[in-house]
């Protein structure tokens, strides 16, 4: 196995200390196979413990080590060393306000992903001898791409529409009201509505698509508003032609 | 320990350059002012229509001018890109699903530009070509 000598520049930033985060520089000996969380793992292991970032499962399905790798959202897990340069520059996820190092904030996210009800909300409640809700296949296949959003947030990190105001809902969150929207054992439609067709939810969104460019599972965000708008304009001119329909 | 969160801020003016797929937004964003312009230069068309053949002939003339035919041009390459790029993230907005598959979107996408083709040709027809 081959070693190759890697510079990782590293924003870092420690509340304590520091008035404005900086770079710090680290060579690193690096296997041809590792991806840029193993270096950066190095790091800790090896060279400084001081270095503070959210990792878990390494093989992309946490969703928990996003990070800006030159530049572009990436789950540091999937970042291959082999396809990047000698020079790397790793900084916190971008729109998001910085805890410690390469640590966001994630609180406004967690906010938002609650507020647009991400559970089904089921016609009538049944009991658990009434049996389960029944779906067929075609049905399941309507929204399962929507279910496979790990929440990394990769894709609030690249989008422009959030970077200038961040009381945008954002692309997970509402694709994620899309996931139950679609969901034919889900009646929560209307419930999610104030929230997501709002000028801060789906009508925020320019279609820029670079939330669907990096997401790591193609879960496709930048359709799911698409989607939600056109449903939000069918609902609204039906509720005007339709009396008593609607709020 | 405290905490101290810091926010970075983003360009206002400037951020669009930072990533090429920005730019391609942008670039079709802005390409909205071209078609305006041209929707602009029709409706003057008209109106030099309806003061007379004096009006129409010399509208017709400018028409002509290298600078109108820059911007013919210009409106020209900015309206193609404005269509295929809308055209081909159509998919994404419109998916269809027959029965448990999904429709490729070449299928969604090829509707739209066979529609353009019929759009155009039944304009052609009307204005005589």
């Amino acid at each position: 196995m081959t070693e190759r000598q890697i510079d990782l520049e590293i924003l870092r930033y420690d509340p304590d200390k520091d008035e404005e985060p900086a770079f710090q520089t680290y060579r690193v000996p690096c296997h041809e196979d590792w991806v840029v969380l193993d270096a950066i793992n190095y790091i800790k292991d090896e060279l400084d413990r001081t270095l503070s970032y959210r990792w878990s499962c390494h093989m992309a399905v946490c969703g928990s080590c996003g990070m800006m790798i030159n530049g572009e959202p990436t789950l540091s897990c999937k970042a291959f060393l082999r396809d990047l340069p000698d020079r790397i520059r790793v900084e916190p996820l971008a729109n998001f306000p910085i805890e410690r190092d390469l640590v966001v904030v994630m609180d406004d996210f967690m906010d938002k992903l609650a507020s647009v009800k991400p559970y089904l909300v089921p016609k009538e409640v049944k009991s658990v001898e009434d049996g389960s809700y029944l779906q067929s296949p075609a049905q399941l296949k309507k929204f399962k791409q929507y279910t496979l959003c790990i929440n990394c947030t990769l894709c609030y990190a690249a989008c422009p529409q959030f970077a200038h105001d961040d009381s945008f809902v954002g692309p997970a969150a509402l694709a994620l009201a899309h996931r139950y929207n679609l969901d034919s054992r889900d009646v929560g439609r209307r419930a999610r509505e104030d929230v997501v067709a709002s000028n801060a939810g789906i009508w925020e969104c320019s279609f820029v698509g670079a939330c669907s460019d990096v997401c790591p599972e193609h879960v496709d965000p930048a359709g799911a508003i698409q989607q939600t708008k056109i449903a939000s304009t069918v609902d609204y001119f039906t509720d005007l032609v339709t009396p008593g329909r609607g709020k | 320990m405290s905490r101290k969160p810091y926010s970075r801020t983003v360009s206002t003016t400037g951020w669009w350059l930072d990533q090429p797929r920005y730019i391609r937004y942008m670039a079709r964003e802005v390409s909205c002012v071209l078609i305006g312009a041209y929707t602009g230069v029709i409706v003057i068309g008209l109106m030099r229509l309806s003061d007379g053949p004096a009006a129409w002939a010399g509208f017709l003339e400018a028409l002509q001018s290298p600078l109108s035919i820059y911007f013919h041009l210009l409106a020209l390459a900015f309206a193609l890109y404005h269509t295929t790029t809308w055209f081909n993230v159509t998919p994404k907005a419109m998916p269809v699903q027959v029965g448990e598959t999904q429709l490729p979107g070449i299928f969604i996408i090829g509707a739209h530009y066979a529609g353009w083709v019929v759009v155009s040709a039944v304009a052609l027809y009307l204005v005589g070509v």
